[in-house]
C-alpha cells in the first residue's frame, strides 16, 4: 500500500478510507459556495451556497428531493453550465467550460440509432484525444477494448446489433460502457439505474463497483435509491428541497468489495433509514416554504 | 410461405397501376356517355394517342423541363441544407431568419416569376429560379427540425467530452436529420416541377409548360392533357427515386419491420 502511494499517490490516497495524505488534502472536486439561478435575475434558484469536497478516486452519491438541483450540480462539475455565484474547482483548476474528458451516463441511454452497439460504445473515442486522432490507425485495438467492456456488463456478442434490437436494460448497460470507454478520470452518473428492473440494477451495481475498484475514477452518482447510494459510495450527500443546499453528509464504513448481503446488515439498514428521515424532513420543509 | 408473401407483395405493388387504369376507364366511359366535346375534355384514348404520335415533338420539351427542374432542385437542396443547418443549430439564426422565411414562403410564387423575367429575361433562368424558390422551404424546415430532435442528454454527454458544436452537428445532428431531409426531398422534387412549369407557362419558349400554353391556345386539348400526363409520370418517377434513396441512406429510421423485409 505505502509503496503504491509513493509511486502513484492520487488513486490510492483515499482508498484506505480518508486517512490524510498530501494528495487527499487537496480534493479533486471542490464546490465553493456555489449557487445557480436559471433564466436570469428573476429565474429559478436551483442551487444555493453548495460547498463540498470530493477526493480524487472517491465515490460519492447525491440524494435529495426531486427538483432540488442534483442534475444541475453535475452540469456545473462537467462545465456545461457556469455557476451564478461561487466556483467549482476540478483537479486544482476552476471550471470555466466543458472539461473535455468526463464520462457521463443518464437515465435515458440515448444511443445513436444508425450506429451498431459497439460503434455507440466507441463514440467518445471519435471525440476525445488522444483517441480521436488515432481512431482509424488503432481501430482494432479500440474495438477490442469496447468488446471487453461489453462483455463485462453482460453484452458479449451484442456489439454488432443495432440499438433497436436491444432491450432498455441492455441499452443502459451499453450506455455505461460508452461512459467508460475512454477511461475517464471523472464519471458523472445521473440516475443511470433509475429505469431498470431490480435484477438488472443489482447486477449493474456489482459491475460499477468492480469497475470503480479496478480503475478508481472519481464518481459522482445521483440517485433516488438510498440503498443504492449507501451500497456504492464512500460518502452520501443529502440535499435540501429547492433551492438545493447541502444538508448533511454521511461516510459509509462498509468494507469493499460490498456484496448484496451487506444490504441486510443492521448498520446498513439503519443508515438507509437515517438518510430516509433526512430527506423526508427536507421534503416537508420544501413543501412548507413552497 | 415465401411464395405467398411474394405474391402478396406483388398484389400490393400492382394496386396503384390497377387504380390508375380504373380512373382512365371511368374517364373514358364518362366522356362517351355524356358526349362531352373533345375540345373541353378529351377521352384518355385520345390523350394517349396524341402523346404517342407527337412524342418526338414533346420529348425535347420534356427533357428541357426535367433539366430545369433538376438544376432548380439541386439549388434548393444546397440552399435548404445550409439554411436548415444554420437555423437548426443556432438559436440566434433561428430567431433572425425564421420569420423572414415564413413570410417568404407565404408569397405565391407566380408573383415572383415576372420579377425574375425582369432581371434575367424570358427563358431557362427564371424557370430554374422559380423551381428553386418554390421547393427549398420544406428542406429548410425539415433539416432544422431534424437537428432540433437531438436529445439534450446526448448533447450533454458529447459536450462534456469536449465535442465542439461542429462535431455534434456532423456526428449526431446531420445524421439524425437525414430521415427528415429525405422525407422533404420527396415533397420538394414535385414542388420543383410545379415551379418550373409555372415559369414556363408564363415566360418561356421551351419546356412542357410552354407546350401546354401553345396547345391550349390552339385548342389542342388532348395534347395539353398529354403534356400533363407526361409531367405526372416524371413526377412519380422522381418521387420514386428519392423514396428509394431514403430507404438506402436513412433506412435505420424505419426500424425493424421494413429493414427486415428489405434485407431478405
Ligand atoms: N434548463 C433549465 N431552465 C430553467 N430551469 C431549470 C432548468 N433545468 C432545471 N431547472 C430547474 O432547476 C431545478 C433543479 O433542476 P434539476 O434538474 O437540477 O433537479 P434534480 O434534482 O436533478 O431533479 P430530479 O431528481 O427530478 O431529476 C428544478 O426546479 C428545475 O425546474
Ligand atoms: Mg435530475
Amino acid at each position: 500500500m505505502t509503496e503504491a502511494t509513493t509511486l502513484d499517490a492520487t488513486p490510492v490516497a483515499t482508498a484506505s478510507g480518508g486517512t490524510a495524505t498530501a494528495a487527499a488534502a487537496e480534493p479533486f472536486i471542490r464546490f465553493e459556495d456555489v449557487s445557480l439561478r436559471y433564466g436570469g435575475a428573476g429565474g429559478t434558484l436551483a442551487v444555493e451556497g453548495a460547498t463540498l469536497d470530493i477526493p480524487k478516486g472517491g465515490f460519492v452519491s447525491i440524494v435529495g428531493p426531486s427538483g432540488c438541483g442534483k442534475s444541475t450540480l453535475l452540469k456545473m462539475v462537467s462545465g456545461l453550465i457556469p455557476p451564478t455565484a461561487g466556483r467549482v474547482v476540478v483537479g486544482g483548476r476552476p471550471v470555466t467550460g466543458p472539461l473535455g474528458f468526463v464520462g457521463m451516463a443518464f437515465q435515458n441511454p440515448t444511443p445513436l440509432p444508425w450506429y451498431s452497439v459497439i460503434d455507440n460504445v466507441m463514440l467518445p473515442l471519435r471525440i476525445v484525444e488522444p483517441y480521436r486522432s488515432t481512431f482509424r490507425a488503432r481501430y482494432d485495438e479500440y474495438r477490442a477494448k469496447a468488446e471487453a467492456l461489453l462483455a463485462m456488463v453482460g453484452l458479449k456478442g451484442f456489439g454488432d446489433k443495432k440499438p433497436w434490437q436491444l432491450s432498455g436494460g441492455m441499452l443502459q448497460r451499453a450506455s455505461l460502457c460508452r461512459a467508460l470507454i475512454h477511461e475517464p478520470e471523472l464519471l458523472l452518473l445521473d440516475e443511470p439505474f433509475g429505469a431498470l428492473d431490480a435484477f438488472t440494477r443489482e447486477e449493474l451495481w456489482q459491475v460499477l463497483q468492480e469497475l470503480w475498484l479496478a480503475r478508481r475514477p472519481t464518481v459522482m452518482l445521483i440517485t433516488h435509491d438510498l440503498a443504492e447510494s449507501v451500497l456504492l459510495s464512500e460518502t452520501v450527500f443529502v440535499m435540501s428541497a429547492r433551492p438545493g443546499r447541502l444538508l448533511h453528509s454521511e461516510d459509509v464504513p462498509f468494507a469493499r468489495p460490498r456484496g448484496l448481503d451487506v444490504m441486510y446488515e443492521p448498520e446498513f439498514v439503519a443508515m438507509v433509514h437515517r438518510l430516509r428521515t433526512r430527506i423526508g424532513n427536507a421534503r416537508a420543509e420544501g413543501m412548507r416554504t413552497a | 410461405m415465401t411464395a405467398s408473401l411474394l405474391s402478396n407483395r406483388f398484389v400490393i405493388k400492382a394496386f396503384p397501376v390497377v387504380f390508375v387504369a380504373l380512373i382512365f376507364i371511368a374517364w373514358e366511359v364518362l366522356v362517351i356517355a355524356t358526349g362531352i366535346k373533345s375540345v373541353i375534355l378529351p377521352p384518355p384514348s385520345a390523350v394517349i394517342h396524341d402523346l404517342v404520335t407527337k412524342f418526338p415533338l414533346i420529348w425535347p420539351h420534356a427533357l428541357q423541363t426535367l433539366y430545369t427542374t433538376m438544376v432548380g432542385f439541386g439549388g434548393a437542396i444546397i440552399v435548404g441544407v445550409l439554411l436548415g443547418a444554420l437555423i437548426g443549430s443556432s438559436r440566434l439564426a433561428y430567431e433572425a431568419f425564421y420569420p423572414v422565411l415564413i413570410g417568404f414562403s407565404s408569397i405565391p410564387k407566380v408573383a415572383v416569376v415576372p420579377i425574375f423575367v425582369l432581371w434575367f429575361g424570358v427563358g431557362t433562368v427564371p424557370a430554374i429560379l422559380t423551381s428553386l424558390v418554390i421547393s427549398f422551404f420544406p428542406i429548410v424546415v425539415n433539416v432544422a427540425t431534424g437537428l432540433a430532435t437531438t436529445e439534450p442528454e446526448l448533447e450533454d454527454v458529447l459536450r462534456a467530452l469536449g465535442a465542439k458544436k461542429r462535431d455534434i452537428l456532423l456526428k449526431v445532428g446531420l445524421p439524425r436529420a437525414m430521415p427528415y431531409f429525405f422525407a422533404s426531398l420527396k415533397i420538394s422534387v414535385t414542388l420543383a416541377f410545379v415551379g418550373t412549369v409555372l415559369s414556363e407557362t408564363v415566360a418561356a419558349n421551351k419546356g412542357i409548360g410552354n407546350v401546354m400554353m401553345v396547345a391550349s391556345a390552339n385548342y389542342q386539348t388532348a395534347l395539353a392533357f398529354g403534356a400533363l400526363l407526361l409531367l405526372a409520370i416524371m413526377g412519380v418517377i422522381l418521387y420514386g427515386i428519392f423514396a428509394l434513396l431514403e430507404t438506402r441512406f436513412a433506412g435505420w429510421s424505419q426500424r425493424k419491420a421494413d429493414i427486415a423485409l428489405q434485407s431478405h
